[in-house]
């Protein structure tokens, strides 16, 4: 029943190794941009606040496959905006990447503003009595048990956002479910099988996250 | 200042280094609750105010105001000559000068006692790290948690907690020190270690302010009462001229209620 994988014809580990590295670069640009956002939402400068809370709510809303493919067609095809790669499948990746740290940052903003309210109050007036500056107290007291406390809906997150490098074979990004589909057409017969090897696939990368990151969260929560 | 009864003694031994704290007709609203009313108050450089009243007379309003972690609607406040500026690095320059010791402590749960008190140091004003831990494991000597310095804030007892939160008040070497209700969340046994720091704070010279309902402190260890009631100071007097012979029935009614149990 699974002959179809001695056969040679497809790497499976090769397209899940793309997979891998596009949910880790996408996981570390949508930290930092979601810290970032964050950062802006909670800010004292009014107008970083409103860019803020529009690019949330505009772009959390937007279907992934519609970002994905806009920053392909939009900015790769029709602005010629190739960030430094010079050949289709990089320029493919790399949109890919941008598309989902655009869209991941949302939620990983959203986490993290919910995690910066169970930080009591009086943590960042204490700070600031010591005279700390407003980016002082966002990044040395209220942002590091902000982080702490949301481990758990992080994971969730980053979870989601290791499902979601499948909407890159939208743009031809040869990972997981390119191959897939390539082998749902080849393999007609043994479907069931096509779907419970990729499956499993991800089973095994989400997984462990799920595990490691719980045991993190329980690590490093704060005690009040 | 109408109303205001104020009595300065011949026994004044404050010092009259200059004013350090000045409030000038400071007026604040919480929506449509004047809480506080036409403040005036002069702090002297060595000198330790005890600001008592009933719950609600605006006395910790008072007491955040003077760092500006609540801002006023009209009048002025400074601090060793110079107004206190907007939020900004101005402000967070003079906030390093003033100490302030909460009622529910604030240690930064995340770090641990000795990183509590080094942060200020390190962060504001750029002490060396080595230098920084030198100094904070002395002022935990000095209150007495010296031991308790690698633990984390949830793993001390309040009484401990709030004793490092004074040692990370003075670490930033302040002009003055505000303390808000210091001993109100403490279980009463811890209640004396706390004043005992304070009491040797203020025979070391330390110029503070306090917010407080503990009456034995204000008499041994301050050098002016100042009472508030309904966003008003009612009266200024010197501890024991207040406690014996308060002039105004708003302290005289306060005072009997919680003298006489």
């Amino acid at each position: 029943m699974f002959d179809f994988l001695d056969s040679g014809q497809y790497d499976l580990l090769d397209a899940f190794w793309v997979t891998v590295q596009l949910a880790v670069y996408s996981a570390i640009g949508s930290l930092i941009w979601g810290t970032a956002l964050a950062g802006m939402r909670v800010g004292p400068v009014p107008i970083m606040r409103s860019f803020g809370t529009a690019y949330v709510n505009v772009v959390r809303n937007t279907p992934l496959t519609l970002v994905i493919i806009g920053c392909s067609l939009g900015l790769s095809q029709t602005l010629g905006f190739s960030m430094g790669a010079d050949n289709f499948d990089d320029i493919g990746f790399r949109m890919a990447v941008l598309g989902l740290t655009a869209y991941t940052g949302t939620f990983v903003c959203e986490a993290l503003r919910s995690g910066i309210n169970t930080v009591p109050v009086g943590q960042a007036e204490a700070a600031r009595a010591l005279g700390l500056g407003f980016f002082q107290v966002l990044t040395l007291i209220v942002l590091p048990q902000a982080f702490r406390a949301v481990v758990a809906p992080l994971t969730n997150v980053l979870i989601a956002l290791t499902k979601n490098t499948t909407v890159a074979a939208a743009i031809g990004v040869a990972e997981a479910s390119l191959l897939m589909k390539e082998m749902i057409e080849n393999e007609a017969d043994a479907i069931f099988a096509v779907f419970s090897v990729f499956a499993f696939g991800f089973v095994v990368l989400t997984l462990p996250t799920g595990l490691l990151l719980g045991w993190v969260a329980k690590r490093v929560a704060v005690k009040r | 200042m109408s109303g205001v009864a104020k009595t300065k003694g011949p026994g004044d031994t404050v010092p009259a280094a200059g004013d350090l704290v000045v409030l000038n007709g400071v007026n604040k609203h919480f929506g449509a609750l004047h809480v506080l009313q036409d403040i005036d108050l002069t702090i002297a450089r060595g000198e330790v105010v005890v600001v008592i009243g009933p719950s609600g007379s605006g006395k910790s309003t008072l007491c955040r105001t003077i760092n500006r972690l609540e801002t006023i609607d009209s009048g002025s406040i400074s601090i060793d000559g110079k107004p206190l500026p907007q939020e900004g690095k101005e402000l967070a320059r003079l906030r390093a000068d003033v100490g302030m010791v909460f009622q529910s402590f604030n240690l930064f749960a995340h770090k641990t006692v000795l990183e509590n008190v080094m942060l200020g140091q390190v962060k504001v004003r750029r002490t060396e790290k080595k230098v920084a831990e030198k100094k904070a494991r002395a002022l935990l000597d000095r209150v007495g948690v010296g031991s308790q310095s690698d633990k984390y804030p949830a793993q001390l007892s309040g009484g401990q907690q709030q004793r490092v939160a004074i040692a990370r008040a003075l670490a930033m070497d302040p002009k003055v020190i505000l303390f808000d209700e210091p001993t109100s969340a403490l279980d009463p046994e811890m209640i004396n270690e706390v004043l005992e720091v304070m009491q040797q704070l203020a025979r070391d010279g330390m110029t503070m302010v306090v917010v407080t309902h503990e009456m034995g402190f204000a008499r041994s260890a301050a050098n002016r009462v100042v009472f508030m009631a309904d966003g008003r100071i009612v009266e200024e007097a010197q501890p024991e001229e207040f406690f014996s012979n308060p002039r105004s029935d708003r302290a005289k009614d306060f005072l009997s209620k919680i003298l006489h149990h």
